[in-house]
């Protein structure tokens, strides 16, 4: 029997209520990644033997009765940037291959305890840097939707694993919308928090001030039930918030935007966009319109200011997150031949270990943190940074969630942006001034483009008002009545 | 501000302990400048007066209880290591005392 | 150059940075033992491995610790301080960044008052900061066990993360030929603050109180500064002043000689009493800090610091001066006492109800000496305050001789239980009880009719073979002076 179109909410009411056993679902999903991978690449491990020992546990626990956690028997990918105990984290990296974890990221441990199924490691950007999955050093991931593009980045392994019907549920992280630009490229929902919503513990930083885990689902309520799963204050975090999960589950059941005003940012939207982009971002609003919302322009004039802040920003915590790999403690090792000195090996394995666009970006954060520099870049970023945040603060006094299109294209060929970083960075426009500011965000998929490639919508809501995404994204979701299968 | 050179991507490369072949050298010479160029764009934005925001969250007093907590063993914390001697973590010969 | 010299021709400036290892339970960011002398790589977590997806959470009793350290160094408390990433690549550090604090550190601005020969130098202390240890390695192969040479490095991480406070000094100006006793001086007071505040072991030799000296010269003491060097990993008080005394020396000869100083760190050799050049300023690290971006801002409330400041102990200085007075002790008597570590010893004594000057009397004395002689501190000898006072009471009281003490003391010292355990044990109280003395007495007088007729006729000085007689027959049980007046009593009927 295939689950595979069946969605996470119903597995798990499904297995609690003992229609169908947690092994059955898990077999379905172990099944067709064995049948897709090939082609697709999304996975960069998959644990048949832990996912049906933790199904066979599920479904004992539930014939003696036991209680059984709210994903009890749901197949969840996990991309390969959250250590998980006992299986390989690599972050796309060859500098990590073969290293196996002692613990668990606080999300591993949350899903683990809420009864999840870890199906697999998904495939990524080397070390979360990319926006198309081409950087991992695994091989790149195929778009389900056509497998000569891409399928966003840099959680395109959790996208499509997702949008491809491998798992139900995947798990993504998202520094400047590397959840919900996959999502949008692959046709599925994808959810970055509110910054310190979800513990980074486990999670191997790319940007700390910037990084967030968040769910994909093939629909929004699948995605809040991962998310109300994965949130929660952690005391192993010292920026984790100490406050309760906003109330997703329940704004995914009753999505009645009916007066919420729905604000447009003036910057975001117009020529830098693909016509169709455009075109389905509108129908959106005017279906959100037909639903009750108000639509109102607001204006966030510090945004075109965004992407610069970033790439200094994010390169410069970079530089000094990724220097822990250096042959000294784990890892790769090249070029210990008892005569070079510990300098030379650390540059030679690092030389070696880390791919194109991580070294571009160590270097462009070392410069930008050099002595002499640190004002007018990193300093100057911080301050734009502020700025954006209170464009947010300012466009939240006048609406109560934001929109824009999630990403300004649709997914492009293989190879078309790999040597070109600043285009490739472009794909991001629209979704790093959330993680700038730390609020949270949300894609949905909107309909197809001209060649059948999936588009996305974006909402942003404030800080710890991550329920209003789901009550905008769930009324989108209705309204539209649109469900993305490649 | 731009046009960095190929001296100085050297000289980052050496701080980042990358040890760059000469092509490399020149093409992320090449890319920096490119980079750097657009990134430079904060500079225009009037900001004297802008706190400079080093995060999202305006938490404080973030602390932990001086009580003990379990750790790795020794094996544990050694495992994943690629040289061993002694319970120790070997490394190459260290040039300079910090 | 000799030193004389040098100070004749140069004026030297100094600057005194020094690295305390704070002796929480659990280390800056994890909750890791901070224990000397664990098992190699025994006392390490994902956390201070910096494996991949760790993240550091901050110890409390640590900031408390350096907002204490800077309250008692009389500076101020930063309002909101934050820690930095302070960036360089080097093996015994495993995130290959320090996380340390930069532009906004807890403390800043205080002084240290030290004496030194009865002068007063005030020392400005520009900012105490918290940041964390790394950890050890050995250098392997080679002839000396040093780095240099070695073919390769073993690598123990237990002391990685250990919480440190760097506290530095302003530049210490106007201390001439005294240069090197006051930054011995300095080293010595802060050492004595720390421990009071019970914060630091205070350890220099295991490496848990560490001292940089910087060091410059220039030819006219209103004149700029010149160029300084840094002399790192000084470990000994003694070593302090030594390290000093030779920067001061060596600059003199380069400047002398029409040379430049370069502006360097330098690595001090204990066995050679010199200094050797490390990196210069041109091969210096580019530490590229920024704001941590993992942790939280620090924000010291006034209410907290003022709670905080209620809990400081007297200034050590302080407390000096009040119980020398209170104790009617001379400066070198005082002297003496604080070199024994004898201070609390013999204030704690008073306070078990012996005189000052009784209390004295056994630590610096009888107490001292056994110390001498077993190389066992004093504070470190198996017998108390409480045992002390119990002794001389019991000599005051005429219970016990002097000789007698000393035994009691010997009792205790083998672990034989309390004074007045030993001396029922070892049957040592003096002989009182005037019928038993009369008796022996009487035996001498009618042993030596001699002598006794001599005291009778006058001589009173004669008395005292009679009084050896009867301490011999009582086996030294006896208050020699209590016999003496029972004699002269007996023989002249005074």
């Amino acid at each position: 029997m295939s689950f595979s179109y069946t969605n996470a909410v119903d597995l798990a009411a499904g297995i609690a209520a003992g229609d169908f056993s947690a092994r059955e679902v898990a077999t379905s999903f172990l099944d067709r990644i064995a049948e897709t991978d090939d082609q697709l690449n999304a996975f960069l491990a998959v644990d048949v033997s832990g996912a049906l020992a933790t199904a066979d546990a599920i479904d004992a626990a539930r014939a003696r009765g036991e209680a059984l956690g709210p994903l009890a028997g749901v197949p969840v990918a996990v991309k390969d940037v959250l250590t998980t105990k006992g299986l390989p984290t690599t972050c796309g990296s060859k500098m990590l291959e073969g290293w196996i974890p002692a613990y668990d990221a606080t999300v591993t441990a949350n899903l683990r305890n809420a009864g999840a199924v870890i199906i697999g490691k998904t495939n990524m950007d080397e070390f979360a840097m990319g926006s198309s999955t081409e950087n991992s050093a695994f091989g790149p991931t195929r778009n389900p939707w056509d497998a000569g593009r891409i399928p966003g980045g840099s959680s395109g392994g959790s996208a499509v694993a997702v949008a491809a019907r491998q798992a139900p549920l995947s798990i993504g992280t998202d520094t400047g919308g590397s959840i919900r630009q996959p999502a949008a490229m692959t046709g599925v929902v994808g959810v970055k928090p509110t910054y310190g919503g979800v513990s980074c513990y486990g999670l191997v930083a790319l940007a700390s001030s910037l990084d967030q885990a968040g769910p994909f689902a093939t629909t929004v309520a699948d995605a809040a039930m991962l998310h109300a799963v994965m949130a929660g204050h952690d005391p192993r975090d010292s920026t984790s918030i100490d406050a309760p999960v906003p109330p997703v589950v329940q704004a995914a059941a009753n999505p009645d935007v009916k007066g919420m005003r729905i604000g447009v940012v003036k910057q975001l939207t117009g020529e830098g966009f693909q016509r169709e982009v455009r075109e389905h971002f509108q129908e959106s609003l005017d279906a959100l319109a037909d639903a009750g919302a108000e639509i109102v322009e607001v204006s966030c004039p510090h945004f075109e200011y965004a992407l610069a802040a970033y790439y200094l920003i994010l390169p410069s915590e970079a530089s000094s997150n990724l220097a822990k790999f250096d042959a000294m403690r784990y890892g790769l090792r090249v070029g210990d031949d008892g005569d070079r000195s510990v300098e030379q090996v650390m540059a030679l394995t690092r030389e070696a270990g880390f791919g194109p666009e991580v070294k571009r970006r160590i270097m462009l954060g070392t410069y930008a943190l050099s002595s002499g520099y640190y004002d007018a870049y990193y300093g100057q970023a911080q301050k734009v940074r502020t700025l954006i945040a209170n464009d947010f603060a300012a466009a939240f006094s006048q609406a109560d969630v934001l929109a824009t299109p999630t990403a300004p294209t649709t997914a492009f060929p293989l190879g078309e942006k790999v040597d070109d970083p600043l285009s490739m960075y472009l794909q991001d426009i629209a979704t790093i001034p959330a993680n700038l500011a730390g609020i949270p965000g949300m894609s949905v998929p909107v309909g197809l483009d001209d060649q059948g490639l999936p588009i996305g919508l974006q909402f942003m809501a404030p800080a710890m008002a991550d329920d209003r995404l789901y009550v905008a994204g769930g009324a989108l979701e209705a309204a539209i009545g649109w469900e993305a299968r490649p | 501000m731009p046009a960095i050179s190929r001296d100085e991507v050297a000289h980052l490369a050496r701080l980042a302990r990358l040890d760059l072949s000469d092509d490399e050298l020149s093409h992320y010479a090449e890319q920096l400048d490119v980079i750097l160029t657009a990134v430079t764009r904060v500079g225009e934005v009037a900001a004297q007066d802008v706190e400079p925001m080093s995060h999202p969250v305006m938490l404080d007093n973030v602390f932990r209880a001086d009580v003990l907590q379990p750790g790795l063993t020794a094996e544990e914390a050694l495992s994943a290591a690629p040289a061993v001697e002694d319970s120790r973590f070997r490394v190459p010969r260290i040039l300079d005392e910090e | 150059m000799r030193f004389e010299q040098a100070i004749s021709e140069f004026d030297p400036v100094l600057g005194l940075e020094v690295h305390v290892e704070l002796n929480t339970e659990t280390k800056m960011f994890c909750g890791c033992s901070t224990t000397f002398g664990a098992a190699p790589n025994t006392q390490v977590c994902p956390v201070c491995l910096a494996l991949p997806g760790s993240l550091p959470v901050v110890n409390g009793t640590a900031v408390e610790s350096a907002i204490r350290i800077g309250l008692a160094l009389n500076c101020a408390i930063a309002p909101r301080s934050r820690f930095a990433r302070k960036n360089y690549f080097y093996p015994d550090m495993p995130k290959n960044y320090q996380i340390s604090q930069y532009d906004e550190p807890i403390a800043v601005n205080g002084y240290l008052d030290v004496d030194v020969d009865g002068d007063t130098y005030r020392i400005g202390i520009e900012r105490a900061h918290m940041e964390e240890d790394t950890g050890k390695s050995l250098h392997m192969g080679g002839a000396t066990g040093r780095i240099h040479g070695a073919d390769y490095s073993l690598v123990d991480y237990n002391r990685a993360g250990i919480p440190l406070i760097e506290i530095v000094t302003k530049p210490i100006e106007g201390t001439g030929e005294k240069a090197p006793e006051v930054a011995r001086a300095y080293v010595a007071a802060l050492r004595d603050i720390l421990r009071s505040l019970g914060v630091s072991d205070v350890r220099m030799e295991q490496g848990s109180l560490r001292c940089d000296a910087n060091v410059s010269l220039r030819p006219d003491p209103q004149g700029p500064f010149g160029t300084r060097t840094e002399t790192k990993n000084v470990n000994s008080l003694r070593s302090v002043e030594r390290a000093v005394r030779h920067e001061i020396e060596r600059q003199a000869d380069v400047l002398a000689a029409g040379g430049t100083i370069v502006q360097e760190t330098r690595h001090w050799h204990e066995d050679t009493g010199k200094t050797t050049p490390g990196r210069t300023k041109e091969e210096a690290e580019d530490y590229r800090y920024f704001p941590e971006p993992d942790l939280a801002p620090v924000a010291a409330s006034e209410q907290w610091v003022e709670q905080l400041r209620a809990t400081l102990p007297e200034p050590p200085a302080q407390r000096r001066a009040r119980l020398q007075q209170h104790w009617g002790f001379t400066d070198l008597e005082m002297r003496d006492v604080v070199n024994a570590q004898a201070l609390e010893l013999i204030e704690q004594t008073i306070e078990a109800g012996a005189s000052a000057a009784g209390a004295k009397k056994w630590w610096l004395g009888e107490l001292a000496r056994r110390s001498n002689d077993s190389g066992v501190a004093l504070p470190d000898l198996p017998i108390d305050a409480v045992g002390v006072a119990r002794i001389e009471a019991l000599v005051a009281e005429g219970t016990l001789n002097d000789k007698m003490a000393r035994q009691v003391i010997d009792g205790i010292l083998a672990g034989e239980g309390s004074a007045d355990e030993v001396v029922a044990a070892r049957g040592l109280a003096l002989v009182s009880d005037d019928t038993a003395l009369l008796v022996a007495v009487d035996e001498a007088i009618a042993g030596n009719p001699d002598v006794a007729q001599k005291v009778r006729d006058g001589k009173v000085a004669a008395v005292g073979a009679l009084v050896g007689a009867v301490m011999k027959s009582t086996r030294g049980q006896a208050d020699a002076g209590r016999v003496r007046e029972l004699l002269v009593a007996r023989l002249t009927g005074e």
